[in-house]
């Protein structure tokens, strides 16, 4: 399977077994989504729990939080992550505080996805990566999964969890796995161990980061499509390289960090997102914080340029192989 | 300067921005005869089945029942027995005294906050003896009579003003943001309009799931400025939802009138014609005539007949809050002149004329409503009130903010532990 198909699996698993879950959103319903995530879901369920929204990002997460005060589970999708400013208030001042501000009497168990990133060529409309400025509200759960199978593990454990999850799903990486290297022809998941999806019922559990790669000299830090574009740096460059996949920014797997910064000495943060007040900036500070005495190097951090995503521009300011080649070599030198 | 080149557009003439001005400021004699004030019993009223364009001529007249002799006349009268008519007059007594301890509370020190919502006592109150009990509200900050009618505690009101140990929401929210499940009143936000289109996704779940219950949305004339005014409309008009949306025009927000949110164009119940959602304007100093409109309102939703805007027109009779002076902005002597009158002594003099009521039997009510308002602020003061909180169960503040505490919050809550000792 691909992300796609994974994730649309997950839908389909989590709608078998609760009928309190609803979808809506803008064209999630007759059509199944413009990236077709949800497609086949109103055939299936009906129209009354998977429905397209009128273009209201605000009234769709605020329908939601109604949705979830009645008792009912929506997980709805934005269409693209540009387009959550709508409902932005809806989700920092409602979603993520009722819980705290009921003193627990009204929750939010609610998921909204969305796909997030650049190197579609969709302008800087179309290319955002905004998990930084979820992952700073308290409150709220932030996920970015960067396979197949941890696509639907970790969307089946969003739905099944009492707190509301953003959930961030790379598109780039959607048909296939991404290296960075924008000019070669993209690989299908299909030759990809991870697109290995079982059926039924799976979860990956939200707040676990996974060491992809196994290594001794350095610890690398990414999600979502950085990952791929770090997995194949290191193996490139011929380093020795951890590497490990957060998969939840928040809660954070603090422990498989640490462990891996402590055994190797020297750590490089991969994000696409713009560089200042990125969530980058967080893991170098907790990094040294909390290993600064194993360290042989300073920090290196991996980013999108501060500026808005420049359509023509696109692979130069896609955080690609030569970013990272340069900052691995300096975090490496001494 | 404009980029323009002036010589192109030689004749043009000059552009000019309209910003509204309230007819009256302070030191000017209020006037309130420009306003068109349908007479009571004038306004139709269509079935409640009817196509909502039926409606849209109410959306610019006034829905009114108690006429100037204090009798029920009209279509909207909603022919209300004696015992209900003393119940709602009961509640209003209540908020208003209760408001007023509360208001005295807040310049005594005792909390921080309060805001009252005086000549406006008979908006909510009325709607909640309309409403079935078990139907959702989505309040703002000026309906505590939907609590009170409710037979919420008046100390755990208390409570919550005073963020005290008895405050069920843990100290956590601003005095009068109260939050009850169990007596269908959705927690209050500080951001304006958010709870709008929650209340459209509350009935929305209730018709996905084939429920009976429906859910009642309430915005300010000044929010409904806010997008989220606009989704709702949207979500409720594309979905036929079961919700009615209520704006209560009290005509200020903080300090700016009501023109600012538009009114100076068109009456906010008129912004129901463009969604095609049915529309009502309604006397929100007239308990009975608030009594019959959401009674409408709430068989036309109950049988799957759509949504309704009403407007409530009232006067926000004292200031916006605490923290408010309106004598910098407004006449002093405006609320007085208000046509529209005061909302309990309409419906006193109202029972006046139908002999059930009289002057002991009021005056007996005041004390009663005085003496309970009194008690429970006994109770609610011997727990605690906000000064002395915020020393003790310091670790709570961070609970609830997930369901179980993550790593980084417990190691911050053992750092604010420890620096507090």
């Amino acid at each position: 399977m691909n992300m796609i198909q994974a994730l649309n699996d997950a839908h389909k698993v989590v709608m078998r077994a609760d009928e309190d879950v609803v979808v809506f959103g803008e064209d999630v319903g007759y059509f199944g989504g413009v990236f077709r995530v949800t497609e086949g879901l109103q055939k299936e369920f009906g129209k009354t729990r998977t429905f397209d929204a009128p273009i209201s990002e605000g009234g769709i997460v605020a329908t939601a939080v109604g949705m979830a005060a009645y008792g009912i589970k929506p997980l709805i999708e934005i269409q693209f992550a540009d387009y959550i400013y709508p409902g932005y208030d809806q989700i920092v001042s409602e979603v993520a505080k009722m819980r705290y501000r009921t003193g627990g009497e009204w929750t939010m168990p609610m998921v909204i996805r969305t796909p997030y990133g650049g190197g579609i060529f969709g302008g800087q409309t179309h290319s955002q990566s905004p998990e930084s400025l979820f992952t700073h509200i308290a409150g709220l759960k932030v996920v970015v999964p960067s396979t197949p199978y941890d696509a639907k593990g970790l969307l089946i454990a969003a739905v099944e969890d009492p707190d509301p999850v953003i959930f961030f799903e790379p598109k780039r990486i959607y048909n296939g796995p991404f290296d960075g290297h924008h000019d070669r022809p993209v690989t299908p998941w299909s030759k990809h161990p991870a697109s290995d999806v079982p059926e039924g019922h799976y979860t990956v559990p939200l707040g676990k980061a996974v060491i992809v790669r196994e290594g001794a000299d350095l610890t690398v830090l990414a999600y979502g499509t950085m990952v791929h574009v770090a997995l194949a740096a290191v193996i490139e460059q011929g380093l020795d390289a951890e590497v490990i996949d957060l998969r939840t920014l928040v809660p954070l797997d603090i422990e498989t960090i640490e462990a891996s910064v402590q055994k190797t000495g020297r750590c490089l943060v991969a994000m696409e997102a713009p560089r200042t007040s990125g969530f980058a900036s967080e893991l170098v500070t907790l990094v040294q914080e909390r290993c600064f005495y194993h360290l042989e190097a300073p920090v290196e951090r991996v980013t999108g340029w501060d500026t808005p995503y420049p359509h023509a521009y696109e692979w130069a300011y896609f955080p690609g192989p030569k970013r990272m080649k340069t900052a691995l070599e300096k975090v490496m030198a001494d | 300067m404009s980029d323009k080149d002036p010589a192109l557009r030689r004749n043009a003439p000059k552009l000019a921005l309209h910003v509204p001005e309230p007819k009256f400021r302070p030191g000017d004699t209020p006037d309130f005869s420009g306003i068109v004030i349908a007479a009571a019993g004038e306004a139709p009223r269509p079935d409640t089945s009817a196509p909502a364009a039926e409606t849209h001529p109410l959306a610019t007249s006034l829905v009114r029942v108690l006429g100037d002799d204090h009798r029920a006349v009209g279509p909207w009268d909603p022919k209300l027995d004696a015992d209900t008519l003393r119940k709602i007059l009961s509640d209003m007594v209540t908020v208003r005294t209760f408001d007023d301890r509360m208001y005295r509370s807040q310049r005594q020190g005792k909390t921080s906050f309060y805001m009252k919502c005086t000549g406006e006592e008979a908006i909510a109150t009325a709607t909640a003896a309309a409403m079935s009990r078990d139907d959702m509200h989505f309040p703002t900050y000026r309906q505590q009579g939907l609590l009170v009618s409710r037979g919420y505690p008046l100390v755990d009101m208390m409570n919550q003003i005073y963020s005290n140990k008895g405050d069920r929401l843990k100290g956590r929210q601003l005095p009068i943001m109260y939050s009850d499940k169990a007596h269908g009143f959705f927690s209050i936000s500080g951001n304006l309009g958010t709870q709008f289109p929650q209340a459209v996704g509350w009935a929305m779940g209730a018709a996905i799931k084939g429920d009976s219950r429906i859910a009642m949305g309430w915005i300010g004339d000044g929010a409904t400025a806010e997008g989220d005014f606009h989704s709702a409309m949207t979500f409720a008009a594309v979905y036929n939802v079961p919700v009615i949306l209520a704006v209560v025009n009290n005509q200020w927000a903080i300090s700016s009138f009501s023109g600012i949110a538009g009114a100076e164009r068109a009456t906010f119940a008129q912004r129901a014609v463009g969604y095609g959602i049915a529309s009502l304007r309604v006397d929100g100093n007239d308990a009975l005539a608030v009594y019959g409109a959401v009674q409408w309102a709430a068989e036309r939703a109950r049988s799957n007949n759509g949504p309704a805007l009403i407007e409530f027109f009232t006067y926000r009779a004292e200031g916006h809050s605490t923290s408010d002076d309106p004598s910098g902005y407004r006449p002093g002597d405006e609320a007085k002149a208000w046509p529209l009158g005061d909302p309990i002594e309409r419906l006193k003099a109202h029972l006046f004329a139908l002999g059930e009521w009289d002057e002991d039997r009021h005056a007996a009510l005041a004390a009663e409503a005085d003496t309970a308002v009194r008690a429970a602020q006994k109770e609610a003061e011997k727990i605690g009130i906000l000064p002395q909180q915020g020393k003790d169960d310091i670790g709570s503040m961070f609970d609830d903010v997930y369901a179980e505490v993550p790593w980084h919050i417990a190691e911050q809550r053992d750092a604010a532990l420890e620096e507090s000792r």
